[in-house]
């Protein structure tokens, strides 16, 4: 026996004599996540974090207090029973775990790897107010996708109640979609998901890299869905091939959720923006991804551009996603501009963490005033400005302000833009009764039900640009009141 | 030229309207073609395409029967069909295909229609019994001479606006340089020139934002706001710098393709 095993063996007794003092859990050294190492990875797609071993994840779940509160429930979107997932684990019973988290959330793999439990469940955990640092909290994601992980699939898929003769649509195959088609088709109804792309599983297979998320865990939880009986048609795309109008008045459908995403990347408005080798994050990562564009020449054929010294504007994780795959496609020189301080970057925090170890530079209160190119239109460099922070805005957080007369040029060839999006206009275009706000994301209400009756909507399209929980939580909803809908 | 089997774009697509096809299922290029017919009876759509890149080439080796990866659509929305008066469609080598649904479509509607066609070479000019077929005044026009008229589009179509009374629309469907120098020969006229723009594109549902163009100074989709514009407003030379992003790149997928066909004994 290691001495960590004898280790948790000895808190193990003391805590079933009901002697381990919470003292003693605050002593237990927080388990670091095995790693990829940092130079190694830069030439690889392969996942970075290699996830718990088994032993690391009970010592980690050890920490916890099982607080009688569990203020880390009210962080998660969809109230996973946090401390009791967390302390099964601590006893080994890890299919107890996974099941208490299926109970809230249909895609743990994924959730535990994407979402920013810096800013919800870890955030409130006692552990890490303890430290005086939410990143000593509990290590809540890494324990989820522990055990996530380690459920090699019996091969049981959920149980289907007998047909009920009504026919659902869902439109696009994102968290969203998948959750809804889940818990309508478990309610007996005929299911089909129409996704515009051909391959299944919106912005968790084109938009996050393998090397954060793996596409074999995406296309697991598609597999499941197909088993269901679930019909998933690829290439189809709502408001052109067929409308929401026709689905329902012609096709058959009675009820319909739209999941379809967020649209339209946002560009700066600054001159250069139409030169060749500036993209925006969607195309870049979309070709990167869904096209394997990094074995351009070997086997996938989608032409992107073999950037040697390219600048990502953003700080969010689709700015860090863009500036770890340009390393990974070869880049010599990475530049990640970002008009604030660190502290206000949007991203997950293990992301800016990986991002560094990978030999990013990060531009911090600096923003490009334009893109400079050559003659034939290309990029050869981008000319920024230096910022300070001001008073704070709208949003609370400092205002950053162009220190006048700082205008200096980085040397670039590519130019990535990962300041968001705005929404897909094509539903809207094609669905009339439908009601936008002035934004264009879908209204609904509490039960994400449209303006339209059998009409309801969730994730990205409705809430701007989100996380894959908050996704999946109003797919959730959706799918509940769609239940109804259809029962009544 | 192929037919393909998508009964439901064929059912759904209107003139002036795209698909988006990928030629293996799983991952690589994905090909922005506009639709130039359709048989909505057998649910097959049209695609006429010239090999420029390895994806095009290898749909040009397919056998009668084969699958083609995916296709998607029909994208991008639809010419708009009324009466205008006289309608001058201007095809330019490939941009014919296109332009067949539309001329017809126009001529159905009521308009007087002339039709430019023009290409290289006579070997070039496609679709020219269809157009004869339905345009009130039909005008082939070659570089080299080598069919009908010597010269390009540009000469009968500044003819033609010369007279009296001038003709209510222009619809131009070719290489960009072409779509150019037309709305350059129509400005000066004030006649309102409709182009349709091939840009590149991934998704063609509105996300990723490779198909942007400027339009009026504002940065449009083509996807989505498109594939049609007045011309006018069209910033041409933006556009056709982007169009020549990928063109190396292509031609070394196009390279590959070929050196491997050879290895395996094919000619091409
Ligand atoms: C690069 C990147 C990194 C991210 N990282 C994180 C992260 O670390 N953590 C996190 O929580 N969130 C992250 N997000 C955000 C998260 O992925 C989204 O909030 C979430 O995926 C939204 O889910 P959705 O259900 O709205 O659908 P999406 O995942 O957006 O999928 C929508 C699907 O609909 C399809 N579609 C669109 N239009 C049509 C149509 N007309 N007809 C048919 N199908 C259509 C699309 O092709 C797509 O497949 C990231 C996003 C990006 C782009
Ligand atoms: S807040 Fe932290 S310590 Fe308390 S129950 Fe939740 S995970 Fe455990
Ligand atoms: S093709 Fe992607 S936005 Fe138009």
């Amino acid at each position: 026996m290691t001495d960590d095993e004898k280790y948790l063996q000895e808190l193990l007794a003391k805590e079933a004599a009901g002697e381990l003092k919470p003292s003693e859990r605050f002593k237990i050294p927080a388990q670091d996540m095995p790693t990829q190492d940092g130079v190694a990875r830069r030439s690889n797609i392969n996942e970075v974090a290699e996830g718990y071993t088994e032993l690391e994840a009970r010592l980690e779940a050890m920490r916890c207090l099982r607080c009688k509160t569990a203020p880390c429930i009210k962080g998660c979107p969809v109230k996973i029973r946090i401390d009791d997932f967390v302390g099964a684990i601590a006893q080994g019973q890890y299919d107890e775990a996974l099941a208490i988290i299926k109970e809230n959330s249909l895609l743990p793999a994924v959730c535990g790897r994407v979402c920013p439990q810096e800013v919800q469940c870890q955030e409130t955990c006692t552990v890490g107010k303890k430290f005086k640092d939410p990143t000593q909290g509990v290590s809540i994601g890494r324990l989820e996708r522990f055990v996530a992980d380690r459920d090699t699939g019996d091969g049981s898929v959920p149980k289907v109640a007998p047909p009920t003769g009504k026919k659902v649509a869902i439109i696009g195959s994102g968290p969203g979609g998948i959750v809804v088609a889940a818990d309508t088709r478990r309610a007996g109804h005929d299911v089909t998901v129409f996704e515009a792309f051909h391959k299944p599983g919106g912005v968790m297979v084109y938009g996050i890299p393998e090397f954060r998320l793996p596409k074999a865990i995406v296309q697991d939880e598609i597999d499941v869905l197909t088993k269901m009986g679930v019909e998933i048609v690829c290439n189809f795309v709502v408001g052109r091939t067929r409308t929401i109008e026709q689905l329902m008045n012609e096709d058959g459908f009675d009820a319909v959720y739209i999941g379809v995403g967020a649209g339209l990347p946002r560009f700066m408005g600054i001159d250069g923006e139409h030169l060749v080798g500036v993209y925006s994050a969607n195309e870049y990562l979309t070709r990167a991804n869904l096209m394997k564009a990094y074995k351009f020449g070997e086997g996938s054929d989608t032409p992107i551009a073999m950037s040697k010294k390219v600048a990502v504007l953003g700080g969010g994780n689709v700015a860090m996603d863009s500036a770890r795959t340009a390393v990974r496609l070869g880049a010599e020189k990475v530049y990640l501009v970002y008009r604030r301080s660190e502290k206000e970057m949007p991203a997950r925090i293990e992301e800016v963490h990986h991002a560094k170890e990978e030999g990013i530079e990060f531009c911090i209160l600096q923003n490009p005033k334009r893109i400079l190119g050559d003659d034939e239109g290309y990029v050869v460099g981008m000319e920024c400005l230096k910022y300070e922070l001001g008073e704070p805005d709208d949003s609370g957080r400092r205002r950053p302000v162009p220190i006048e007369g700082s205008e200096f040029t980085i040397d670039v060839d590519t130019v990535i833009v990962a300041i968001g999006n705005s929404a897909n206009p094509l539903i809207g275009q094609t669905t009339p009764g439908l009601e936008l706000n002035k934004w264009g994301n879908i209204v609904v209400d509490e039960k994400c039900k449209t303006s339209l009756d059998g009409v309801y909507a969730g994730g990205d399209i409705v809430l701007g640009a989100a996380t894959v929980i908050l996704a999946m939580g109003q797919g959730r909803t959706a799918a509940a009141a769609m239940n109804e809908y259809l029962a009544g | 030229m192929i037919d393909v089997e998508a009964a439901l774009v064929a059912r759904a697509r209107k003139p002036g309207q795209f698909v988006i096809i990928g030629v293996s299922d799983d991952y690589g290029e994905r090909v922005p073609l506009t639709i130039a017919g359709v048989d909505a009876e057998k649910g097959t759509i049209r695609l006429i395409f010239q090999r420029v890149g390895k994806t095009t080439a290898e749909m040009a080796d397919m056998k009668v029967g084969s699958d083609l990866g995916y296709v998607a659509g029909p994208l991008g929305n639809p010419t708009h069909i009324e009466k205008f008066g006289t309608v001058v469609c201007v095809g330019g080598g490939i941009g014919n295909a296109p332009l067949l649904p539309i001329a017809t479509a126009m001529k159905a509607a009521g308009n007087e229609l002339i039709s430019i066609l023009g290409a290289r070479t006579k070997e070039l000019v496609i679709l020219e019994d269809e157009f004869a077929a339905i345009s009130d005044e039909l005008v082939v026009i070659t570089d080299d001479g080598s069919h009908g008229r010597k010269g390009l589009v540009t000469e009968p179509l500044k003819e033609i606006c010369q007279r009296k009374p001038q003709p209510d629309l222009v619809v131009v469907i070719g290489p960009a340089i072409m779509m150019k120098f037309c709305c350059e020969t129509t400005r000066p006229f004030g006649v309102h020139t409709e182009v349709s723009l091939n840009t590149i594109m991934v998704d063609g549902t509105g996300m990723c934002g490779g198909c942007r163009v400027e339009v009026g100074g504002k940065t449009k989709f083509v996807c989505v706001d498109g594939p049609e514009f007045d011309g006018h407003e069209v910033n041409f030379d933006l556009m056709m710098r982007r169009l020549g992003a990928y063109k190396a790149q292509e031609q070394r997928a196009h390279e590959q393709y070929k050196e491997h066909r050879c290895k395996i004994g094919l000619d091409d």
